[in-house]
């Protein structure tokens, strides 16, 4: 973990109250994808944690949802102003290394930012990606760019599929281990849909992002875990709904 | 040169500086920040006879330069806290710690103050009595004087070791129940643990906290800290150690002032990893800027 400034590079909107940030900064802590950043603003007094969308020497992407008053703070915010005290290297992120040959990536509404990461590091992945509706739909380009099986449904049928991932799934073969992030009924509705094992994000309301207050905890099949340090990823084996 | 060394019953202090339990975990986290060995001592996760997860989340809610919080006492329980947590922590700090003992009957704090006793890291045993008494209809035994007297005398009879008890603020009359622990023989008064309180989410209409309420703490309760600090100070001729709220140097000697011996941060650590060191480091200036040069000189000054 690392508390260091980032500077705002860019800070535009990308949907329907979802910003893309990239910062540039001290990024020597960020090493695996699916780890987050927990940002400091002014005024409030827990930070607000964020996951790594995409990280490179120096200059990390984000993108959030404005859903209350910290993130609709920092989709206020400028090109050229500072985010002062952001830790960074949280949480235990996705393995990348593992032998999985046909990985399927699978991110709901918010939960599709750290999968972005990921697919750049896997050969050639299957993408389910599912939003409520076209307006709400982001990186779908960015997604195609790095694999060419990615599918999208979205709830209203306004793009894509009509339906939820798990509609999508259900006609896809092939695969043989899951990274998912997204809303809890989509993990759970994805968990009881797949028969492969894999890696699953969590989110919890944190006291601190790195360990210290127990404030994050849930209960596993290995004991209970801390969400900001042992997780936010889970392996499927371990999760208790 | 300023001196700020302290003392509690015996035990010398380099600071008054004390991580406060349950937000500084076992000191492992901190100690990959800094050398967590210029802390004047570090008070432990609030630890109970049998291993606890804690209460259902959400247990963080934000406020006002605050948080609430509903851990629960999560806890590995007092045998794998004495056979893996001391000695992990042994090798990143090696001055006495502050064992912080919680129970849910009088023979949960006995049995766990009695197999503390034996630990020789172990400089102080702080008793959170801020716990529900299940043998007494679930009311605290932090808040009637008769019970906070039985667990401090029951405590006493297992322990050579010092004997703080901590006081939970959620009573009318702070001043009687610190006087009822003295009474039971408690060698010294640790307080405030956190404010009973809540928050409701507009969207949901639901409170944010599963277990509805919670602890509040942090800057925002410094004031009613320090009045309860103060006193207590008057109330008892034991030491006191204060905390709430303490976030700056400046509020370690207004603690002291108001008669605290020593000085607790918790929330502070959460938000600022460094905050302890940050007050270590700044300590020395401020007691120069308000011209003091013996922090011991100050405990109570206020009076
Ligand atoms: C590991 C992790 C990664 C995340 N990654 C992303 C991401 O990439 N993009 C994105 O848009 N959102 C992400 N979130 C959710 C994001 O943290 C919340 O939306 C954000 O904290 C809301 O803050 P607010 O002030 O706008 O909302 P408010 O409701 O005003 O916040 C009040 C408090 O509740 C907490 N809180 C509210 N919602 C959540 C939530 N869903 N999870 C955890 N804490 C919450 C806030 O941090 C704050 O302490 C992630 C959450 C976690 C735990
Ligand atoms: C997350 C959290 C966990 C806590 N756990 C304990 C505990 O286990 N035992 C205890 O005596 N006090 C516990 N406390 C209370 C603190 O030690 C302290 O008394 C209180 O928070 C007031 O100080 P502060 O305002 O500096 O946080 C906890 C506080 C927080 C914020
Ligand atoms: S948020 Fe503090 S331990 Fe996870």
């Amino acid at each position: 973990m690392k508390i260091s400034d980032f500077k705002i590079i860019e800070n535009r909107k990308i949907a329907k109250d979802v910003f893309k940030m990239i910062l540039s900064g001290d990024t020597d802590n960020i090493t695996k994808p699916g780890q987050f950043i927990n940002i400091a603003i002014s005024g409030l007094y827990l930070r607000r944690p964020i996951s790594v969308c995409d990280y490179d020497e120096g200059v990390v992407t984000i993108i959030y949802k404005v859903v209350g008053k910290g993130t609709e703070k920092l989709s206020e915010m400028f090109e050229g102003e500072v985010l002062h005290d952001v830790m960074t290297g949280l949480g235990n992120g996705f393995s990348v290394n593992n032998n999985a040959k046909k990985p399927l990536l699978v991110g709901g509404g918010v939960g599709v930012p750290p999968l972005y990461a990921l697919a750049k590091k896997l050969k050639n992945p299957v993408v389910v990606l599912g939003f409520n509706s076209s307006e709400d739909m982001f990186y779908a380009e960015e997604f195609r760019a790095l694999s060419d099986r990615v599918y999208i449904s979205t709830a209203d049928g306004s793009f894509g599929e009509k339906g939820f991932v798990t509609d999508v799934i259900s006609k896809l073969n092939g695969y043989d281990y899951t990274y998912a992030c997204g809303p809890e009924p989509m993990l759970r509705a994805l968990y009881n849909a797949v028969s492969v094992p894999g890696e699953y994000s969590f989110e919890e309301r944190m006291g601190c992002g790195f360990g210290a207050c127990m404030g994050c905890s849930c209960k596993t099949k290995y004991g209970s875990k801390r969400i900001c340090k042992d997780g936010p990823v889970l392996l499927k084996e371990e999760i208790i709904w | 040169m300023v001196d700020t060394t302290v003392e509690l019953c015996g035990l010398k202090l380099d600071n008054p500086v004390i991580p406060a339990s349950g937000t500084f975990g076992f000191g492992y986290e901190f100690a990959e920040l800094y050398d967590i060995n210029i802390l004047g001592s570090f008070s432990f996760k609030g630890t109970t006879k049998e291993p606890r997860f804690g209460n259902p989340t959400p247990r963080i809610a934000e406020c006002t330069r605050g948080l609430i919080n509903s851990v629960g006492l999560q806890n590995p329980g007092i045998d794998k806290v004495i056979s893996e947590e001391l000695p992990k922590l042994k090798k990143c700090f090696d001055k006495k710690v502050i064992a912080n003992i919680s129970g849910f009957s009088v023979d949960e704090y006995v049995y766990c103050c009695k197999k503390i006793d034996a630990e020789e890291q172990v400089g102080i045993i702080e008793v959170n009595i801020s716990c529900p008494n299940v043998h007494n209809g679930g009311m605290s035994f932090g808040t009637d004087t008769k019970s906070a007297y039985e667990v401090t005398k029951a405590v006493k009879a297992v322990t050579t070791k010092p004997v703080f008890v901590k006081l939970s603020p959620n009573v009318t009359d702070i001043a009687a129940i610190a006087a009822a622990c003295e009474e039971g023989g408690a060698d010294g008064i640790s307080l405030i643990n956190t404010l009973l309180g809540m928050r409701i989410d507009l969207k949901t209409k639901r409170p944010v906290i599963a277990n509805k309420m919670g602890g509040f703490s942090g800057e925002a309760i410094f004031p009613v800290a320090l009045r309860m600090v103060y006193q207590v100070y008057e109330a008892v001729k034991i030491p006191v150690i204060g905390m709430g709220g303490v976030l700056t140097a400046d509020d370690v000697i207004e603690m002291m002032l108001a008669g605290a011996s020593a000085v607790q941060v918790g929330a502070a650590n959460l938000i600022n990893p460094y905050a302890c060191r940050d007050i270590i480091n700044n300590l020395p200036q401020v007691m120069k800027k308000y011209n003091i040069s013996r922090l011991t000189d100050i405990i109570g000054m206020a009076h």
